[in-house]
């Protein structure tokens, strides 16, 4: 048994680490340089309650159970997540309704322990909201977590377990002959397979096109986003959305896991072409300041470190398109519009244990281990933990990233487990990522890749081919 | 965990913290220094070209050159010091202080603290400019570090967002390297930087400076392919129909240096313009064990000027360890019209100090003021170039009589 997984997205990531508990080969293919680089990288790291969709759509399936799947796995896989509950506000008598459509919506998909709370619960829970709230719809089940770390994590837990993993390598081709599967293409060379699975993000409607499939349309969803330094924490601390209008959950504020505060998305449908269309722009960002100060009207813009924008494929049925397809082997994940970051384990799950276990009639492997132990974040050790670690290895001692304060060490453990680049080193570590953006670190990050893979600087990018962060050197 | 007692810390080994170790270690005071890079020198060993000195050595070097100067006077002085140790935290309850190094975890308990962590950088995300995200964009410091620390270069073409020193003096680096400038943008109807780098580094090498222009917008998927470039209004807004799209490979930003004080902010009252702490003539904060000097304080033109304040911190900070400083009656200094930068935040009656102020925009003729202590004329004031009012201690003694010290800048 032979199965390729088209895309090392989270959803991707997580149906390889599944289809690593059977016997047979699981091929993971990624055209970017890395894990976690498409739509994964850039969304809101929300672990949604599930209240926000309709009680027929697959969304709302598996969005609930996706979201109790969350500690379990975050646990085994050694990856950040916090149940921080989330609140709905109404802000206007108009919305007041809507937070009780909500609630009876949720209470139908079976979302445990929504509330609706008073103004004066609300203030006193979170008191730098817009104090003309009317009133909160409390939903404790919602959480945070950061999602290139879960398909990261998952990634390394599968390849423990026996993946192949080709990064840089896009699909060309899928030979599909009497309605059956035979083969994957890429420029690397032909793999012949028993099953495709089909997690390629917003690309899914080129790779099911190959199988001969009309299905997924998909077009970009473009997400704005203002990230706020740590100086900011405690601004709220729990994922503050605003009364639903229209077609997205709407620009939001909530806490990030390290500790800083994310305000947006915007939704912003873009033509079915423009794929990398991942620019910000003045109208997004100012739409995402205006949506998050209606929330929080005190906002600390002067706190603002970064601003980027994602995109996450939307599709005219606006739900999931999941599991077996007219071509026999080809199995879907797509269309995995929000939520599906908190969908993605229940997917991978129901896909490889359920749907693909008894139609390719796989069997368990005996030696499968679901644990995986993180890179020693070393600054949130104990601190004779974190001694032990510098005596057996004193580059646990030497800071690299200062904001962060990550330590060589856990930049050359990142680069032993696959980082090759810049952003490699700063999605596993999160070195770069606090308040100087990298202005006292890429000089020496770059200096230790360089040096740990044996390689020129000049061949070290930021993010894989045609990014490279340097272009030559001084006079001798 | 090593644990130390001592009476001065100092924290951060640039320009003013070796000068404040060097002082408070020969004031008597057991003195430790930790500082978090290899080597001690701070930015100054990245900024290899000349024009250190001038004041404090009567002749010019080059940063390296003044570093190792201070160097030199510190290893004499009897401070101890750490290199690779990086401050985790700063308990005010104490106090005390844990750092990090390669050769482990250490725990300090010092009866002063000397604050000299200098500034960082803003980065380009503070900026909020649309486009995409491309490798290729680089703080000026950062590309500094790379070219003369690494030997590397950061593409072909440049253009430099922020006419602040350090972006003019990488200007002419750049180009001398043999990288083309296409150009230098700055916000606002003047430099940034000081007048005598204007010259030298770009009119010189005839590199255009665009004054009232930003980037609007960064291009390139993966590299940096060329950025939109707009004129501004007064305001700093976009001029309809001025935009323009310059092809380069690197985006260097130099857009101002920010006080770093993350440790100190839960509780050491700070300046709202300099972004440090208020300190008094003493370089005290109101947190009376701390002290700070240097761009921590408030970002400084001259690396001269940094080292002689943090040897004022140095002494202070010995006196008060070994219970000689008294409490100080500060006589606030409060700012008037014209008055950004301000430093001190206080006077101590008696006491001889520099007061150092910057101007909003450039005048050719100002009447700078103290209250009714002092007042002289000034020519050609500059928001890139600091004014310093020296305040003798004659005209101090009279401070005790005063409330406060309202400093004004009028046009003459």
């Amino acid at each position: 048994m032979r199965v390729a997984v088209i895309g090392a997205g989270v959803v991707g990531a997580l149906i390889a680490r599944e289809l690593c508990r059977y016997e047979g080969e699981v091929l993971l293919f990624e055209r970017e340089a890395d894990v976690g680089w498409g739509v994964t990288k850039a969304n809101s790291g929300i672990v949604h309650g599930g209240f926000h969709d309709p009680p027929s759509t697959i969304r709302a399936r598996f969005c609930v159970r996706g979201n109790a799947m969350y500690e379990g796995l975050c646990r085994e896989l050694n990856v950040p997540f916090l149940r921080t509950g989330a609140y709905v506000l109404a802000l206007s008598k108009e919305e007041l309704p809507l937070l009780e459509e909500l609630r009876a919506q949720g209470e139908e998909n079976g979302v445990p322990g929504l509330e609706i709370h008073s103004q004066e619960e609300v203030l006193s829970r979170e008191p730098n909201v817009n104090p003309k709230v009317l009133s909160g719809l409390w939903s404790p089940t919602v959480g945070i977590t950061e999602p290139w770390a879960v398909a990261l994590a998952a990634v390394e837990n599968a390849l423990a377990n026996g993946l192949e993993l080709h990064l840089s390598e896009e699909i060309t081709g899928i030979r599909v002959e009497k309605r059956q599967v035979q083969e994957v293409k890429t420029p690397e060379g032909r793999y012949p397979v028993d099953a495709v699975v089909n997690a390629a993000g917003l690309f899914a409607d080129h790779v099911a096109a190959m199988a001969g499939l009309s299905e997924p349309v998909l077009f970009p969803r473009r997400g704005e986003y203002v990230l706020l330094d740590k100086a900011a924490e405690g601004l709220v601390r729990s994922v503050i959305f605003p009364a639903p209008s229209g077609k997205s959950k709407g620009i939001l504020v909530l806490p990030t896991i390290d500790g800083g505060i994310l305000l947006g998305p915007t939704a912003e449908d873009l033509p079915p072409e423009a794929k990398e269309a991942t620019e910000t722009t003045p109208e997004g960002l100012s739409q995402v300041m205006e949506g998050a100060r209606r929330l929080v009207p005190k906002l600390p813009l002067g706190q603002a470190i970064k601003t980027f924008a994602g995109l996450r494929p939307e599709s005219p049925q606006k739900d999931f398109i999941l599991g077996e397809s007219p071509v026999k082997g080809f199995y879907q994940a797509a269309a995995m519009r929000s939520p599906g970051l908190t969908a993605a384990p229940a997917i991978a799950r129901w896909l490889a244990c359920e749907v693909m276990t008894s139609e390719l009639s796989l069997k368990r492997k005996g030696s499968f281990s679901p644990i995986r132990k993180g890179i020693p974040r070393v600054a949130e050790l104990p601190e004779a933990e974190w001694e032990e670690l510098i005596r057996k290895d004193p580059r646990y001692g030497r800071i690299v990233c200062f904001c962060n304060k990550v330590t060589e060490g856990e930049i050359v453990e990142a680069i032993r487990r696959g980082a090759r680049t810049l952003d490699g080193v700063k999605f596993r570590t999160r070195a770069g990522f606090g308040r100087c953006q990298g202005a006292f670190c890429t000089d020496r990050i770059l200096a230790i890749l360089a040096r740990e893979l044996g390689r020129a600087p000049e061949e070290i990018s930021q993010k894989g081919a045609g990014s490279p962060l340097v272009g030559g050197r001084v006079r001798p | 965990m090593r644990g130390v007692k001592v009476d001065v810390l100092v924290i951060g080994g640039g320009a003013a913290g070796m000068g404040a170790a060097a002082a408070a270690a020969r004031e008597g005071a057991k003195t430790i220094l930790i500082e978090r890079n290899e080597r001690l020198g701070g930015v100054l060993e990245q900024c290899i070209h000349p024009g250190f000195g001038l004041h404090r050595y009567r002749e010019e070097l080059t940063g390296p050159e003044f570093a190792a100067r201070l160097r030199g006077e510190l290893e004499s002085s009897g401070a101890e010091l750490l290199t690779e140790a990086t401050l985790l935290d700063l308990d005010p309850a104490g106090p005390r202080v844990r750092a990090a190094s390669p050769k482990g975890l250490l725990q300090i308990r010092p009866k002063a603290v000397v604050w000299a962590c200098g500034a960082r950088e803003r980065p380009f995300g503070a900026l909020r400019i649309p486009g995409t995200r491309p490798a290729g964009i680089y703080t000026a410091g950062l590309c500094q570090r790379l070219v003369n620390i690494h030997g590397l270069l950061p593409g072909k073409r440049a253009v430099i967002l922020g006419s602040g020193d350090i972006g003019l003096i990488m200007a002419r680096r750049l180009r001398l390297e043999g990288v083309e400038v296409a150009a230098v943008l700055e916000l606002k109807p003047f430099p940034g930087g000081l007048l005598r780098n204007v010259v030298q580094c770009l009119e010189d090498f005839e590199i255009p400076l665009l004054l009232r222009h930003t980037v609007a917008e960064v291009h390139g998927k993966r590299r940096l392919s060329g950025v939109t470039v707009v004129e501004v209004d007064e305001g700093g807004k976009p001029l309809p129909r001025t935009d323009r799209f310059i092809p380069c490979d690197t985006l260097v930003l130099s857009v101002g240096l920010i006080p770093e004080v993350r440790a100190l902010e839960s509780f050491a009252p700070l300046d709202p313009v300099n972004r440090g702490p208020k300190v008094n003539a003493w370089l005290q904060t109101e947190v009376p064990w701390l002290f700070s000097a240097g761009n921590s304080v408030a970002v400084f033109d001259l690396v001269d000027t940094v080292a002689a304040l943090g040897a004022r911190a140095g002494v202070a900070a010995a006196r008060y360890a070994q219970g000689e400083l008294p409490p100080a009656r500060a006589v606030p200094l409060v700012r008037g019209e014209n008055v950004l930068h301000l430093v001190p935040s206080a006077l101590v009656p008696g006491e001889e100090a520099t007061v150092f102020l910057r101007v909003p925009r450039p005048f050719p003729r100002v009447k700078v003021s103290l209250g009714g202590l002092i007042s002289r004329n000034h020519l050609g004031a500059r928001p890139a170039e600091m004014i310093e009012v020296k305040v003798p201690p004659g005209a101090s003694k009279e401070l005790s009589r005063m409330p406060e010290v309202r400093v004004e800048v009028t046009p003459a």
